[in-house]
């Protein structure tokens, strides 16, 4: 393999990852919480749709990211109340949210757009168009290092940059700050929260919020960055695999994000190998694209060792008597 | 006691720009209801600055509901709180905590996979960055070390530590935060009596130091130890606050439960007969792998009661559930009158049983009761297959009924309902019921484990007369608890466990208390009790 192959490869991976990585992220604040969320992919979807939604009404990217954003946050929001305050189960309130985001995203697709669920094509300037940093061009030619950074490191749209900035954003959100610190606390123990004086409901909140703004990054990256326009059920798993990645990172940032890596790249390579022959023998390209979700079952339930999350994860907080 | 502080003067002690009073916390008329239940009736309560102020009462006094209105975890329906003379309604935790009255739980309230600092820390934070909260809080943590004796390694995980350290985080949170009045709520239920010296020693020097202590225990012992005053509750209601020096725990039992009550067990000497019950070389696992009882072996004789001692977790409770067929072991035997038992696989408890071996399990509520069970179906559990509750498939519903109500009357189970949901019974009369079951069923062997565990005075006294009275019907009767007067006041014999091993065997009558102390503890309080291999037959 000549080096040009392996960037693109590991281009394709970042490109691929960050979807994963901003959801698993997303999923991070909530389950570090306290509250499971299996609703990543239903918050996702819902951003995919209003920013794409939004963009091609509104002819602007930017007001296709808010949407998109709100729409997720206010998804959360929902999910919250079930989960926090009305005290429900968490896993049901992430069900309901993923069953409700794939039937209102495509009625509403249908009832507004009358293309099938999808939203028109999206133009320039109605969506994240690829970014050259600086001095690209310029330092091409320099040999290995020049290529890794016109190649790899530069080209990426905004939504890329972002989701990896995310990553030290939030291991110093968690680790460094106050915020964190309770946040952590509210996972392990609620109650030691609560007597302490601070209020576990408002803190939960908090992390389910921040949890619908990151899924709302990751949802707008499908429809107005990666793609242009919504298709129906267009994240396609992702936000499981996102919780998968979650659990094998044993919810530290760091790890999530290589994590993620991983399964891009296990994408990429799928891609790749789309056409692949063993020995004179074509493989079934349908067996190629199961790889990396065979390969994350594999993962899970091989190499993951004891994962043991926050303590009080599913569990809705109440005063006891 | 205080004897360099002008205790008698309190104006001399008082912080300045409180009010003229000698009185920490002052609280008057509180009523505080859930649904039906009056927890707290017109309470009023006067705790001097500068004491250990005790408060006694049987479970559901409502002890803990008042301290938990103190300190703001609850608001009172009715009534008011003073603190240093000036009233304030507390609102919140943190409010209290502002007031500086501070709590340690009797759960503790600790992050268990976070540093002792950071347990410190949260909730009392400087500022949205931790960085400079942590250090500030190092260097007030090595102040408050040296001050009042409370030494910890600031960056030990909790999960790590003892839990008599567990307990030292919770107090210095409280003092971290300025606490002057320190709430103490069963602090020495978990604490082996070597740590529980220790935290006295603690809370003197607080004293000294001019902090107020409220201390809410069902120990009689500590009370008479520490406290210089003790309020007395039953059923909601404040009964009495008495000068300490003034009362004996006689007189503080009666006033707990309302009539007199016997503290001493009244037992006639054992005379033990056959051996009924021989545990052989016994090794047992716990869930994850790690082995709990290591090799250990002892005999229980016909009419004697075995006691084992030990701080939990010291493979007490791995033991019963091997001899008791719920855990399968390693190795060894377990014979009933001289005949191996098999106790392997799943149907281990109910062979065990079928052969004469009945169970009292450490966790009434969890294995040996459904709660969400009648009373009536809770009685019967595990011998339903028993012809006195119907032949073939169909159960004979009246006649389990009526067995269940003979029981009611013949253990003194209360309220006498045997329609009323388990749940629903106080945790004494809960006790009772699978009393009444194991011990009708007339068992050779009697295995109890933790039998008075938040169990009322009034019930401690009836279950341990029960409890002789099997043994004076001539069977062998094996007791865990960690509840050292209880072994010391029931066994014939007592066996120390520590570590997976049999560590000492002591004679209730002459051991005393400090030398079981030092075996609990892992160390051999008797030269003659080698703490290595636990062979004590």
């Amino acid at each position: 393999m000549d080096l040009a192959l392996i960037l693109s490869t590991l281009d394709a991976t970042l490109r691929l990852s960050t979807p994963l990585l901003l959801a698993c992220l997303a999923g991070m604040y909530s389950e570090r919480s306290g509250v499971f969320d299996i609703g990543l992919e239903g918050k996702m979807l819902m951003a995919a749709f209003a920013a794409a939604a939004a963009a091609s009404v509104f002819h602007s990217v930017w007001i296709g990211l808010a949407a998109g954003l709100l729409v997720s946050i206010a998804t959360a929001a929902l999910q919250g109340a079930a989960a926090i305050s009305l005290k429900g189960n968490q896993l049901i309130a992430g069900t309901a949210i993923n069953m409700l985001a794939a039937g209102l995203t495509t009625f509403l697709g249908i009832q507004w757009f009358a293309q099938g669920g999808r939203t028109p094509q999206l133009q320039a300037g109605e969506r994240f168009t690829d970014i050259t940093l600086p001095f690209a061009e310029e330092l091409r030619g320099i040999p290995v290092l020049g290529q890794i950074y016109h190649d790899l490191i530069s080209g990426h749209n905004l939504l890329v940059y972002v989701a990896f900035l995310a990553v030290p954003i939030t291991w110093f959100v968690l680790f460094r700050t106050r915020f964190g610190l309770r946040l952590r606390a509210v996972g392990e123990n609620p109650k030691a929260v609560d007597t302490a004086g601070i209020s576990v409901i408002k803190l939960r909140y908090q992390a389910v919020l921040i949890t619908g703004l990151l899924c709302g990054f990751a949802g707008a990256f499908f429809s107005i960055a990666q793609g242009s326009g919504f298709g129906n059920n267009m994240t396609a798993g992702k936000g499981f695999i996102a919780l998968a990645a979650l659990i094998f990172a044993k919810w530290k940032p760091v790890p999530a994000m290589f994590t993620c890596l991983l399964f891009g790249f296990l994408d990429a390579l799928q891609i790749r190998l789309q056409s692949a022959r063993i020995g004179g023998f074509e493989v079934p390209v349908q067996a190629i694209q199961a790889l990396p979700y065979v390969l994350t079952v594999v993962l899970l339930a091989g190499f993951i060792g004891k994962a043991v999350g926050p303590k009080a994860g599913g569990v809705p907080y109440t005063k006891e008597r | 006691m205080t004897t360099d502080t002008p205790m008698g003067d309190p104006n001399a002690q008082r912080p300045s720009g409180a009010a003229a009073t000698d009185l920490a916390i002052e609280l008057i008329g509180i009523n505080k209801r859930f649904g039906a239940v009056h927890a707290n009736r017109d309470i009023d309560l006067k705790i001097r600055r500068g004491t250990v102020h005790g408060i006694v009462g049987e479970n559901g006094a409502g002890k803990s509901t008042l301290m938990s209105i103190l300190y703001g975890f609850y608001t009172a329906d009715s009534g008011e709180i003073r603190v240093n003379g000036t009233p304030h309604a507390i609102t919140d935790s943190r409010h209290a905590l502002a007031l500086g009255i501070g709590m340690v739980h009797q759960h503790f309230m600790l992050v268990d996979n976070f540093s002792i600092l950071e347990n410190v820390v949260l909730g009392a934070e400087d500022s949205a960055m931790l960085g400079p909260s942590l250090a500030r809080a190092r260097g007030e943590l090595t102040r408050l070390a040296k001050e009042y004796r409370l030494d910890v390694d600031p960056d030990a995980i909790i999960e790590d530590v003892s839990v008599g350290t567990q307990q030292r985080v919770e107090i210095l949170k409280a003092l971290y935060r300025g606490a002057d009045v320190l709430i103490l709520d069963e602090p020495t239920g978990v604490l082996t009596p070597a740590e529980a010296d220790d935290l006295f020693r603690v809370l003197e020097t607080l004293r000294e130091q001019g902090k107020t202590i409220i201390l809410i225990t069902h120990k009689l012992r500590e009370i008479m130890a520490i406290t210089d005053y003790v309020s007395v509750m039953r059923q909601g209601a404040m009964v009495d606050t008495l000068k300490t020096s003034e009362t004996n725990p006689e007189e503080l039992a009666e006033l707990m439960v309302g009539r007199r009550v016997l503290l001493r067990v009244d037992k006639t000497p054992a005379r033990p007969g056959e051996t009924f019950l021989a545990v052989e070389n016994l090794v047992v696992k716990d869930d994850l792998g790690v082995t709990r009882v290591k090799d250990v072996s002892f005999t229980v004789r016909a009419g004697e009661i075995v006691g084992i001692a030990g701080v939990a977790g010291n493979g007490q409770s791995e033991l019963l559930e091997s001899v008791s067929g719920m855990r399968d072991q390693q190795s060894g035997t377990v014979r009933l009158k001289g005949t191996p038992l098999s106790l392997e696989g799943d149907d281990g408890a109910h062979r065990a049983r079928k052969a004469g071996l009945a169970h009292v399990p450490e966790d009434r509520q969890r294995m040996g009761l459904v709660v969400a069970f009648e009373e009536w179906e809770n009685a019967m559990l595990g011998y339903e297959d028993d012809r006195a509750y119907g032949k073939g498939v169909l159960l004979d519903i009246p006649a389990a009924r009526a067995r269940a109500r003979e029981r009611i009357q013949q253990f003194d189970i209360r309220p006498d309902n045997e329609r009323l949901k388990t749940a629903n019974f106080s945790g004494g009369n809960q006790q009772k019921i699978v009393l009444a079951r194991e011990m009708s069923s007339n068992p050779d062997v009697l295995i109890v484990g933790q039998p008075t565990r938040g169990v009322d005075i009034g019930a401690i006294e009836f279950i341990h007369n029960q409890i002789i009275k099997m043994r004076d019907a001539g069977k062998a009767i094996l007791l865990v608890s960690v509840e050292l007067d209880e072994i010391r006041s029931l066994a014939d014999r007592i066996l120390v466990m520590f570590d997976g091993h049999i560590v000492g065997e002591a004679d209730p009558a002459t051991a005393t208390e400090r030398e079981l102390g030092l075996m609990m503890a892992g160390v051999s309080g008797k030269a003659d009790a080698p703490a290595a291999e636990g062979t004590a037959t």
